[in-house]
């Protein structure tokens, strides 16, 4: 079992996994392998970029269902003789990681943002105590699940084209039934790519300040990024602008941090910021001692004030 | 009908401290996770319109009937709980199979509720482990959830997309922590939660007392290093000379 055998839906996050894949393979002297499940682009997006792909044709929606997908990755991995799964740590590839894992009877590690290989052995780090701390693990089964984090390694390029070969899997009787899709609302912004942030958290009182947290990001050349509650509670923007934990992770030169407590799921997504500054009416807020720059004062007069500085709409 | 609400206790995260780079977990208190609580809320809400028992499921060390204290008053009617000291940090792979005895042995489950990832290591492993273990259906990250006949209509929420599916029941679901508010209980309610029903598994008592092999080897710990100045700004005046400093030229 020294193969390795990549899956991901999503176009982006299967080049990702491939890169990986392609890092494991170097030092472990495998052979890289792919599966698409009713995606014939898919599998000829994978193969542009030097890999053979198992490819699946199956009746309903496999994809949406966990228990189907951990059954065709068996499959596939025990055709391919492959030790080592690597999944996206998305959200679809986060649940079927762990039914897999059980199911093959292999450890698991999902999150992972960084991978080394060390005589032979891989490690992956994630976070751990809702990312105050970083740890280091390493499967110790015979077969190993990898969800990697989307978005954190690069996407492979194009190389000498691989082969398509359909594999016949028998899928369990469907029990997740798809009965519609909802497109969700996101607007196009990468907070990822921002040099400059304007982070909103709940210290904002009103949803009609998020214009004024607008004018300023626009002055500044930034994007407006948010906390988790104020994207799934209150809905005022679109989760895609989450920094975070179960967010993004970001980069900025400079990140502002409007009314933000400073949780540890928070930190995680800025605390690479070059710098952070930030205004909170609680000095004693964790987000204090996370800033460069801090302002100890109330929203409600400094945004307005702050905005004005900058030119109107 | 039965709905189990699968909740970890968690160290509180805003306890710990970390001492050359290694977190410091003495002394701080046990809770239940957050996202936990908003799917202990979310059953609540759902067996309002059903009969059926709301019954917390945790496997845990010896605080475990004090942490659970809180579910219980919350709204939950029952506990049931699997105790031993092995179980305090104990990797997915061995939570999973606790967890998965103990639901084998209650009456009429129709469904398991997870949050979508513990609020410590966040790995969302449990759920699909249990799954597997059981061989039910699975849903992760649902944000509304109703019965029909048989089965249960809910909406998963994805990175970029929502999609509505139709499960047979038994299943095992995870929920995001917007498809309900966490409930606070009363006084009188957490007065009333010492008296209600408890079933206490030992590990022997699920046939998982032996040497459990190791899935995951953990190699190290270690917060990561962040240098900040930590400034007091006075004014906004100073803010703006800080934020205009900053600016690409
Ligand atoms: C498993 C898990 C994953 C999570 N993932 C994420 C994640 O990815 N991203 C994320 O952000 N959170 C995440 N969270 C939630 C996180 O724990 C915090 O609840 C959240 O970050 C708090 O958001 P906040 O700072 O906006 O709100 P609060 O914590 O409510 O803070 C609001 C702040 O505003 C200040 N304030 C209030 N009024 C004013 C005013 N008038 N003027 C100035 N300041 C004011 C307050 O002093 C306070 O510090 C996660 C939680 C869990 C359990």
């Amino acid at each position: 079992m020294k193969n390795i055998l990549v899956y991901s839906d999503r176009p982006e996050s299967a080049a990702e996994l491939v890169s990986a894949g392609q890092l494991i393979a170097a030092a472990t002297g495998g052979t890289l392998r792919a599966l698409s499940v009713n995606a014939p682009d898919l599998s000829a997006f994978l193969a542009a970029r030097g890999i053979d792909v198992l490819e699946v044709r199956a009746a309903g929606d496999p994809v949406t269902d966990a228990a189907q997908m951990a059954a065709a990755l068996r499959e596939a991995a025990d055709r391919s003789d492959a030790g080592v799964i690597l999944l996206s740590s998305g959200r679809r590839g986060k649940e079927i990681a762990g039914r897999l894992a059980q199911e093959i009877g292999a450890g698991c590690l999902t999150d992972v943002g960084r991978l080394d290989v060390v005589a032979g052995r891989i490690t992956g780090v994630r976070y751990a105590l809702g990312g105050a701390t970083e740890v280091f693990q390493a499967v110790a089964t015979d077969r190993q699940v990898l969800a990697l984090r989307p978005g954190v390694f690069p996407e492979a390029p194009e190389g000498t084209p691989g082969s398509v070969q359909s594999l016949d899997v028998q899928l369990p009787a469907p029990r997740v039934r798809l009965r519609a899709v909802n497109a969700k609302a996101g607007d196009g912004a990468d907070i990822e790519k921002a040099e400059v942030l304007v982070v909103v958290g709940q210290g904002l009182a009103e949803q009609g300040e998020l214009a004024l947290a607008e004018r300023i990001a626009r002055g500044l050349g930034g994007e407006v990024a948010c906390t988790k509650p104020v994207a799934t509670d209150r809905r005022w923007l679109p989760e895609d602008r989450i920094v975070g934990l179960s967010g993004k992770t970001c980069r900025p030169s400079l990140a502002l941090l409007l009314g933000v407590s400073g949780q540890v799921q928070f930190t995680v997504g800025i605390r690479d910021a070059v710098t952070i500054v930030a205004v909170n009416r609680d000095d004693q807020a964790p987000v204090a001692s996370l800033s460069d720059y801090f302002l100890p004062a109330d929203l409600k007069a400094v945004l307005p004030e702050l905005a004005g500085k900058f030119p109107g709409p | 009908m039965n709905i189990l609400i699968a909740m970890k206790q968690v160290p509180d995260l805003q306890q710990v401290r970390i001492r050359d780079r290694k977190p410091v977990l003495d002394d701080v208190p046990l809770l239940m996770g957050d996202i936990d609580r908003s799917a202990l809320a979310a059953a609540v809400a759902l067996q309002e319109a059903a009969a059926g028992k709301k019954i917390v499921l945790s496997a845990g060390d010896g605080n475990l009937e004090d942490t659970v204290k809180e579910a219980l008053a919350a709204g939950a009617d029952e506990a049931v709980l699997v105790i031993d000291d092995r179980l305090r940090d104990a990797e997915s792979a061995f939570s999973a199979r606790a967890l998965a005895e103990a639901i084998r042995r209650t009456d009429d489950v129709g469904l398991v509720f997870f949050g979508e990832g513990s609020a410590d290591n966040y790995s969302g492993q449990v759920m699909s482990r249990v799954a597997g273990l059981l061989g039910w259906p699975q849903a992760g990250y649902v944000r509304e959830i109703r019965l029909e006949e048989g089965k249960a209509v809910l909406t998963r929420s994805l990175e970029d997309r929502e999609e509505i599916l139709e499960v047979d029941l038994p299943a095992v679901v995870s929920v995001v922590s917007e498809i309900a508010q966490p409930r606070t209980p009363s006084v009188t309610a957490i007065l009333k939660a010492g008296r209600k029903p408890k079933t206490v598994f030992s590990l022997a008592d699920l046939g998982l007392d032996g040497p459990q092999p190791k899935a995951v080897e953990t190699l190290d710990q270690l917060a990561p290093q962040s240098e900040r100045k930590k400034l007091v700004l006075k004014s906004v005046e100073e803010l703006m000379d800080v934020l205009r400093s900053k600016e690409k030229p």
